[in-house]
């Protein structure tokens, strides 16, 4: 009886009108695509973009050239070079970060003593030459200062999990 | 008639159904294979040297990059390794979150293999419905970790943070009217198990969906019904792990036969094939699908349930939280100490294996008592799995090649290292 069954249903094409009522159920479905530009999927307070250094609410920074996100950089992908200024504080003369060279992985910001460097949720930044892969003190300071709200509220979204 | 000699044919590495850059050397007998020859090390990074000469904890983020289908269960091998060496055990909790990730894992691995193996076969819907579901397990894999791919969160005695309170939420934006923004937010409205638990129940649903397109899609059933079969013995005398092996009717799992972490507190089924063909490596992974959402099932409750540390309390390898590093100055040594230096283990090798979705990947390491590894050996499923490709493909025609690298898995990430 079996075989015979089975040789009606491969005859009637069963399985492929099965598979057909699928794909026409999900054609009535609501569409999970997004406009991506102006709409973005959800992103978390831990995602880990574009990286930034922070300054404290004085407007002092808040690195302290203690170079452990340096040392802890799997991809050797920081330079600091750091001196003592006039009021006795050490402070970075240059915080370069290769974004070639970065992983993303998050250790840096996992070191840092002061929360200074951080990895933003910017995650599509684009640079118009390769020598703009080495983004530099300046530049990372002002992305500080253009996304200090969001990074503050991130931070503390995560702080108890830290 | 004209004859035909036998003649070479090289496929890929650019070819789309080469998951990656593969390169095969096929001697053709017409359209039958004669011989495969894969050239393997166009995506050769120097992985294990690469860890010899940093801090074990910094070579966390090179090992997602290895099997990048299974990013988590690569950190668990290699941790475990480190853990195993220095002879620690993480808490309860941060055990039952690394098994639920390397289920969640599981799971994408095998959506993004069952997408593209019927992509390369021919058929595309499913492709469109697994990719559809990967994108919530990677909005997982983003709320908990912070990266959508590579994520470093596992560390030697434990997972770096515990799981988020709170699953991100689609933002309004004038393309959605205020209900549909509320359906889409539906199951984010909670935690990150709570946006699990809603996971695993419409899952099922999905595997059907997807079986229902394919197994026993009479196009899917030519292609794949005994096509490159292996038997039991000559699968294990091939090295086989995995899926491969179980799809060869030999009921070898690490999760069950040397359990780690918690699986021997969870309920769950190992398929098993009979026949040994791509058929029924197929049916292997969709039954293993729906068991991975079993146990992620399980760890959920359990999760919930039992609020914990997720990191050992052990200031030489793991450091402090970041209130006790600012309030206190010798954990603030610790902290620095542990990022600049690490820690040192205890001479000698060990080796830790976990079931990645791929089969065994296994972290072989020697320790010279420095703080780094003297030599780190990776042991990849689908390395081993690419190897028997010769012996598996003599004799079946060319479509058939497709299937069969389909079927292997191989992602070359961690063939080439």
């Amino acid at each position: 009886m079996r075989p015979l069954r089975e040789y009606v249903r491969s005859f009637l094409l069963v399985e492929l009108l099965q598979g057909l009522r699928v794909t026409g159920r999900h054609l009535f479905k609501r569409s999970v695509t997004l406009e991506f530009p102006e709409e973005v999927a959800p992103k978390s307070p831990r995602f880990r973009g574009l990286h930034a250094l922070r300054r404290y609410p004085n407007g002092e920074e808040r690195c302290i050239a203690c170079k452990l996100c340096e040392a802890v950089c799997p991809a050797l992908a920081i330079t600091i070079d750091s001196h003592q200024r006039a009021d006795g504080t050490r402070r970075t003369t240059r915080y370069e970060i290769d974004l070639f060279k970065c992983i993303y992985c998050g250790f840096c910001e996992e070191s840092c003593p002061v929360d200074s460097i951080v990895e933003t949720r910017i995650d599509w930044h684009l640079m118009e030459s390769r020598e703009q892969r080495v983004i530099g003190k300046e530049r990372l300071l002002e992305i500080g200062d253009q996304y200090e709200a969001q990074i503050a509220a991130d931070r503390a979204a995560d702080a108890p999990y830290r | 008639m004209a004859e035909f000699q036998s003649y070479t044919l090289n496929f890929g590495p650019q070819h789309p159904a080469a998951h990656g850059v593969l390169r095969l050397i096929l001697e053709m007998e017409g359209e039958t294979i004669t011989r495969a020859d894969p050239h393997v090390g166009l995506l050769h990074r120097g992985t294990e040297k690469l860890a010899e000469s940093k801090p074990y904890n910094q070579s966390i983020g090179y090992m997602d990059r290895l099997d990048y289908m299974a990013m988590m269960c690569n950190e668990h091998g290699y941790v475990l390794a480190i853990e195993k060496l220095l002879g620690i055990e993480p808490p309860l909790r941060a055990q039952y979150i690394r098994v639920m990730m390397d289920e969640v894992t599981r799971i994408l691995n095998h959506l993004l293999w069952l997408g593209t193996h019927g992509l390369d076969v021919g058929a595309m819907t499913a492709f469109l419905y697994t990719f559809r579901e990967r994108e919530d397990l990677i909005d997982v894999y983003e709320a908990v970790s912070g990266a959508r791919m590579h994520a470093a969160y596992y560390r030697p005695g434990g997972v770096y943070r515990d799981l988020p309170e709170r699953m991100p939420k689609y933002e309004p934006t004038p393309y959605r009217g205020e209900k549909e923004l509320r359906e889409m937010n539906r199951a984010r409205e909670g935690s990150v198990l709570d946006f699990l638990d809603d996971f695993c129940h419409r899952f099922p649903a999905c595997i059907d969906d997807y079986e229902t397109l394919l197994t026993e899609n009479r196009i899917w059933k030519q292609r794949l019904v005994d096509v490159c079969v292996v038997g039991p013995e000559r699968a294990k005398a091939l090295g086989f792990t995995g899926p491969m092996l179980r799809g060869s009717g030999v009921a070898w799992d690490l999760r069950k036969k040397q359990p780690y972490e918690v699986y021997d507190r969870l309920d769950f089924d190992v398929p098993v094939g009979t026949n040994g063909d791509c058929y029924d490596r197929y049916l292997v992974r969709m039954e293993e699908l729906r068991q991975s959402t079993r146990i992620i099932n399980q760890c959920v409750d359990w999760l919930r349930a039992n609020p914990g540390p997720v990191r050992l309390d052990d200031p030489k390898v793991s450091p402090p939280s970041r209130e006790e590093m600012k309030d206190d100055m010798e954990s603030l040594i610790h902290h620095f100490k542990l990022f600049t230096e690490g820690y040192c283990t205890p001479p000698g090798e060990v080796y830790a294996a976990v079931e990645a979705p791929k089969g065994e990947f296994g972290a072989y390491i020697v320790s010279d008592g420095a703080n780094k590894p003297y030599r780190l050996k990776i042991r990849p499923p689908c390395y081993i799995h690419l190897s028997a490709m010769d012996e598996m493909i003599r004799g079946h025609m060319l479509a058939d090649v497709v299937t069969l690298i389909g079927s292997l898995d191989v992602v070359f990430g961690e063939v080439d290292r």
